[in-house]
């Protein structure tokens, strides 16, 4: 207990006295964590779109595939993205291994099958007699997906949250790409486990803290939007 | 009259089953015709496929004396409007559920708004303008759905039992206004129900479809004898007629 409140007063003191250290892995973990959350958008929203509006040979399979990857560790996913990354890996000439980059990569790796499934579910639940409705008012295919996707925007901001909620929570891709660069690609979760590992329970603690109420300030943004919407 | 609309050797089929064999089909302008037949007869297939919302496995479908094929086809289904069983409003107020379809058909934003008011007004729904369809009890939404497709002035409307849905009150006040609307409009309409009582409160013609074949076609009397008189009393005209 006394290190949880201790905690609360490091991250408390850190906050106020604007740690320039915390405030820079605070701002990574933000950005590194909203671009990849906005490419899995990107990825993730066309396939379930795709996928709850046609029929084709292999789409079970596909639809599997999206679920199994919804439930992907990440810790795999960061071995995965290691490999294409890595100097004779497909990908080696890039550069890419161990900058911000890689870790967005593999973040987005992480959370566009969530995206993908959770879209996929939000549209089928849409009233497939609304589809053909839709249809009959004479939209071209772009208006229609337009509508389609509007019908569905509660759905689509719950994929949105799982999807962010999916990687600025993880640890071991960001870790394995990243590699923890002090000042580089150290972010709130790779950073408390470095300090845990160190034994600085405290400062861990607060790291902590902070990606919470961090998650919970931007998960509850999207929510407001999304009750908002729904008109609560 | 001129022909509007005619289907030819159509045919529809769905899990080894056929649900439409037609061997033609002629809708007149200014038409207003009934589509009854029993549960599984294909009447709402049909609609669908008027609508060119499906597509049948055979048959030449022509509006305007032209074929409908993948390059017309929306372009053909910007000249129809259709209401279903259900209201199927968007997830947005009473306007704009009326105003977006206007605005999809190309009607600029001044033009959208002054024929949502208008129909809004003509269907008694302009209180609530500004209402979210979800709110609506069913005969408000299905005002808000009338009204979405009669604001298209579409030059043929098409509904898939309207009224089925509704409790009497409305359904005798909304099938009067309808009636009401069609007659001063001259609209070509095609209308599938289940109830022939609410046939002459909008046309004599009907067509009886039976396993996917259309059976017969003709005058309301001719077809459903005296259970058509015996619903007079929904069609104030037919009495002022008689007097």
């Amino acid at each position: 207990m006394t290190i949880f409140l201790d905690g609360f007063q490091s991250a408390f003191n850190l906050l106020v006295s604007l740690d320039p250290d915390v405030l820079s892995i605070t701002w990574r973990t933000i950005h590194v964590s909203t671009v990849a959350t906005f490419i899995s958008v990107l990825i993730g929203i066309p396939i379930g779109t795709a996928l709850a509006l046609t029929r084709f040979q292999g789409r079970g399979l596909l639809v599997s595939l999206i679920n199994f990857g919804m439930g992907l560790p990440p810790v795999v996913v960061g071995l995965a993205t290691w490999l294409m990354l890595t100097r004779y890996g497909p990908l080696g000439m890039l550069g890419l291994l161990y900058t911000p980059t890689a870790m967005i990569l593999a973040q987005a790796v992480i959370a566009s099958p969530i995206v993908a499934g959770f879209s996929l579910a939000a549209i089928q639940s849409v009233n497939p007699k609304l589809l053909l409705q839709i249809k009959s008012l004479g939209t071209t295919q772009f208006q229609y997906l337009m509508l389609l996707l509007w019908e569905a925007r509660l759905g689509i901001l719950s994929a949105i949250i799982a999807g962010f909620g999916g990687v600025i929570s993880e640890v071991g891709a960001s870790m394995m790409v990243g590699g923890n660069i002090r000042g580089y690609t150290r972010v709130l979760t790779t950073a408390t486990v470095l300090e845990v590992s160190k034994g600085k329970f405290e400062l861990a603690t607060a790291l902590s803290i902070i990606l919470l109420v961090l998650t919970f300030i931007i998960v509850s943004l999207l929510s407001y939007l999304q009750q908002r919407k729904a008109g609560h | 009259m001129s022909v509007k609309l005619s289907v030819k050797n159509l045919k529809l089929r769905r899990s080894g089953r056929d649900i439409l064999d037609i061997e033609q089909f002629i809708l007149n302008r200014g038409d207003v015709l009934a589509v009854v037949g029993p549960n599984g007869a294909g009447k709402s297939s049909l609609l669908q496929i008027l609508a060119f919302l499906i597509e049948p496995d055979t048959g030449v479908i022509m509006l305007d004396g032209e074929s409908v094929v993948n390059g017309n086809r929306l372009a053909a289904r910007r000249k129809l409007a259709m209401v279903f069983q259900e209201a199927l409003l968007l997830d947005t107020t009473v306007q704009k559920n009326i105003e977006i379809p206007l605005r999809i058909r190309g009607a600029s934003r001044q033009e959208a708004a002054a024929r949502s008011q208008e129909w809004m007004h003509r269907l008694g729904i302009n209180r609530l303008s500004g209402q979210r369809a979800r709110n609506l009890s069913g005969g408000e939404s299905q005002r808000t759905s009338i009204a979405r497709a009669l604001a298209m002035k579409p030059e043929i409307l098409l509904m898939d039992e309207p009224f089925s849905a509704l409790d009497y009150p409305t359904r005798k006040s909304l099938l009067l206004e309808m009636g009401d609307i069609l007659h001063a409009s001259g609209m070509t309409t095609v209308f599938v129900t289940h109830d022939f009582s609410e046939i002459p409160a909008l046309t004599r013609q009907v067509v009886v479809l039976y396993n996917g074949r259309v059976i017969k076609r003709g005058d309301i009397h001719e077809i459903l004898g005296e259970s058509a008189v015996s619903v007079k009393s929904w069609a104030p005209w037919d009495d002022a007629d008689s007097a």
